[in-house]
């Protein structure tokens, strides 16, 4: 659990990644043939196999918020990173990369919210002093701990550091692999997939599997969803992204039965993962997606269930051993 | 001037014929390209790095989409203009640019509920003075496009005013810059349907494959009276402006960090973009291909999509000298 703990503590908004980009490769660089980033900031970790090229991708970005404005008395203005709502962020703390952090507040009422009405309270008393700490343009994180409780945890950025962390440990437990593998940590996936974009055209995979969060529908009165916590993994056969390749489909279906594992059929109505951009590359290839069940995602604390993280590690790793 | 031919010049996005020929007209490059969707890709040879720096040379505008019986034009616009910006506004159709008014149904003949809300697109028509239908469709064809009439006049302490600042006065900036002499392979792309969607620029890229970008643009001010001091977005006057993240593409952070500490050195005055609204050729350029670095420099324009839109000169100068200092330092380093 340290190394998710690490990875959701890791300050990384979309476009900053450089923090997380960092420790990711740190803690691959023993296990893989060779690393590298490309021009929009993607790590690409390769392990060299029999020469079919096997991507995974988890996006290593998280949610945050721009600085728009400082004003005369040292607040600051904001916009979103991603999806962000404005009832989450009430009252709640930000951090800025330098360690400056702060409290988003709003103007007069709750009622008929939006970031336009909010700002972040640095504790400044003044535009100078605001201006000493952050500048228009930098940007914020979510500031809220690593937390247990019971058979889940909760922490920021969940999604998709446990994507990232399920891959990384794949990798990393992987008797053999089959093919090139291929496992990359996508930027500005919160933004539209862009990261995934560039990066399978860099790879130019045979086929491709993204690993990220997806909601859940076990909650109280919650909309009716495929996905609950503690039931495994999902295999996702579509969002508003993409529809599952049958071949994918094939693949991830054999080798979760493979690592005997519970797993979950997801069919999702919204949301995307950067399957939807991998598969459109270049002239197509086969993509899918494996869901890790959380609560609460583009929150500051995203629940995942333990157990369906470790099985997700285990199916992760059982793709890469069998291989296409 | 230069600056006020190409305002002039009418380019609406898929129309770009007549600015394209002005602009073919005023550059000299290696080799010039007109691409398949109509993008100027003009290169300099040079020996390192591949830059690409660009400027769309389209402009918001409209489409003949009809005509009624009485002879007026019914249309649609191209780009996007608020619905608010249309009534009685000149415009210009067609090749032969046949003057017309928008119009709505006459103050006096409005509801006062109509009088208070805002007129909808659907019912408002051009005015092109036509008798009835045969004579309008003497004129003009269904499919026609049409710009903003709208002169350029310099006025106050170095302000201009015109129609398609957005982005003529990027347009200006290549052709100054391409003036200079580089030691990175250049090309300098004058983009074509920017306005519907960033579209002409990811053919572009695709096909220059470039390392480094810089997107010149005309952007968003609303330094003005009503407005709340978090919303203005850029100030006129202020300088250049610099987008750290806006819909389209968050700038990549060297490139952005480079670019503020050249303005420092440099002593060129330079705001950051105060909203993440809007959209540049730059996130087509960013993704294209395997990624691109892309940065944008803007000229703040009030009331832009417009036909009044208004700048300074001094914004225009302070994006010209911090773009070539830019241009200049890419050949020195790498990011």
């Amino acid at each position: 659990m340290e190394l998710l703990k690490k990875l959701t503590g890791c300050w990384s908004p979309s476009g900053r990644e450089d923090n997380i980009r960092n420790l990711i490769a740190a803690e691959l660089e023993p296990y893989v043939t060779d690393v590298y980033t490309d021009p929009m900031g993607n790590l690409i970790c390769r392990k060299k196999g029999n020469g079919r090229r096997l991507m995974f991708a988890a996006h290593m970005d998280e949610i945050g918020f721009m600085v728009t404005n400082i004003d005369d008395n040292g607040f600051l203005r904001f916009t979103n990173v991603g999806g962000i709502s404005a009832h989450n962020c009430v009252n709640r703390g930000v951090v800025f990369e330098n360690g400056t952090a702060g409290v988003i507040s709003y103007e007069k009422s709750v009622k008929d919210l939006n970031l336009d009405k909010m700002y972040i309270d640095i504790g400044a008393a003044d535009r100078a002093e605001a201006e000493s700490k952050v500048s228009v343009g930098d940007m914020a994180c979510c500031n809220e701990d690593f937390t247990l409780m019971g058979s889940c945890a909760a922490a920021k950025s969940m999604d998709d550091r446990v994507g990232c962390y399920a891959l990384i440990k794949a990798v990393q437990r992987a008797a053999s692999n089959k093919n090139d593998i291929y496992a990359v940590f996508t930027v500005q996936e919160e933004l539209g997939l862009r990261g995934a974009k560039t990066a399978s055209f860099n790879v130019e995979p045979d086929l491709g599997i993204a690993i990220d969060v997806s909601m859940v529908g076990d909650t109280p009165e919650s909309a009716r969803r495929s996905l609950a916590l503690g039931k495994g993994p999902g295999i996702k056969l579509k969002d508003a992204s993409f529809i599952i390749h049958p071949k994918a489909r094939e693949f991830m279906l054999q080798a979760a039965r493979a690592a005997e594992i519970p797993f979950q059929l997801e069919a999702a109505a919204y949301g995307g993962t950067d399957a939807g951009a991998i598969h459109l590359n270049g002239g197509g290839v086969p993509a899918g997606t494996v869901s890790i069940p959380t609560r609460y995602i583009h929150s500051p604390r995203e629940v995942v269930n333990l157990a369906d993280v470790e099985n997700t590690v285990k199916l992760v790793t059982k793709m890469i051993e069998v291989g296409i | 001037m230069l600056l006020k031919e190409l305002c002039q010049r009418s380019g609406p996005s898929g129309w770009e014929d007549d600015i394209r020929s002005f602009i073919l007209s005023q550059i000299k490059a290696d080799e010039i390209t007109v691409d398949t969707m109509g993008n100027i890709i003009a290169h300099k040879l040079g020996g390192g790095k591949k830059v690409m720096v660009a400027a769309h040379m389209d402009e918001v505008g409209f489409i003949v989409s009809g005509f009624t019986d009485e002879g007026f034009v019914k249309f649609k616009t191209v780009g996007g203009i608020l619905t608010t910006v249309l009534v009685s506004k000149k415009v210009l159709l067609g090749e032969k640019k046949v003057p017309g008014i928008i119009s709505a149904k006459a103050v006096h003949l409005q509801k006062r509920e109509e009088r208070e809300k805002l007129i909808p697109m659907s019912e408002l028509y051009i005015d092109i003075g036509a008798k009835n239908k045969e004579e309008a469709q003497s004129l003009l064809n269904l499919g026609d496009y049409g710009v903003f009439a709208g002169e350029y006049t310099e006025f106050g302490d170095g302000l201009v005013k015109s129609k398609a600042l957005d982005d003529r006065v990027g347009c200006a900036a290549l052709i100054e810059l391409m003036k200079n002499d580089y030691t990175n392979d250049m090309y300098f792309v004058f983009t074509v349907q920017e306005e519907v969607g960033l579209r002409g620029a990811i053919i572009a890229a695709n096909r220059i494959r470039p390392d480094y970008a810089l997107v010149i643009e005309g952007t968003t001010c609303s330094d003005v009276y009503g407005t709340r001091p978090h919303e203005t977005v850029t100030n006129l006057g202020g300088g250049a402006v610099m987008t750290a993240m806006d819909r389209a593409a968050v700038s990549d952070r060297r490139y952005f960090e480079m670019i503020k500490s050249l303005a420092e050195r440099e002593n060129i005055p330079l705001q950051i973009k105060r909203t993440s609204s809007g959209g540049t050729d730059a996130g087509s350029i960013q993704r294209s291909g395997g990624g691109v670095r892309t940065a944008v420099l803007a000229v703040p324009c009030r009331y832009i999509h417009s036909p009044v839109s208004v700048m300074s000169k001094n914004d225009f100068d302070s994006v010209c000298r911090l773009s070539a200092a830019v241009l200049k330092e890419l050949e020195r380093r790498e990011l």
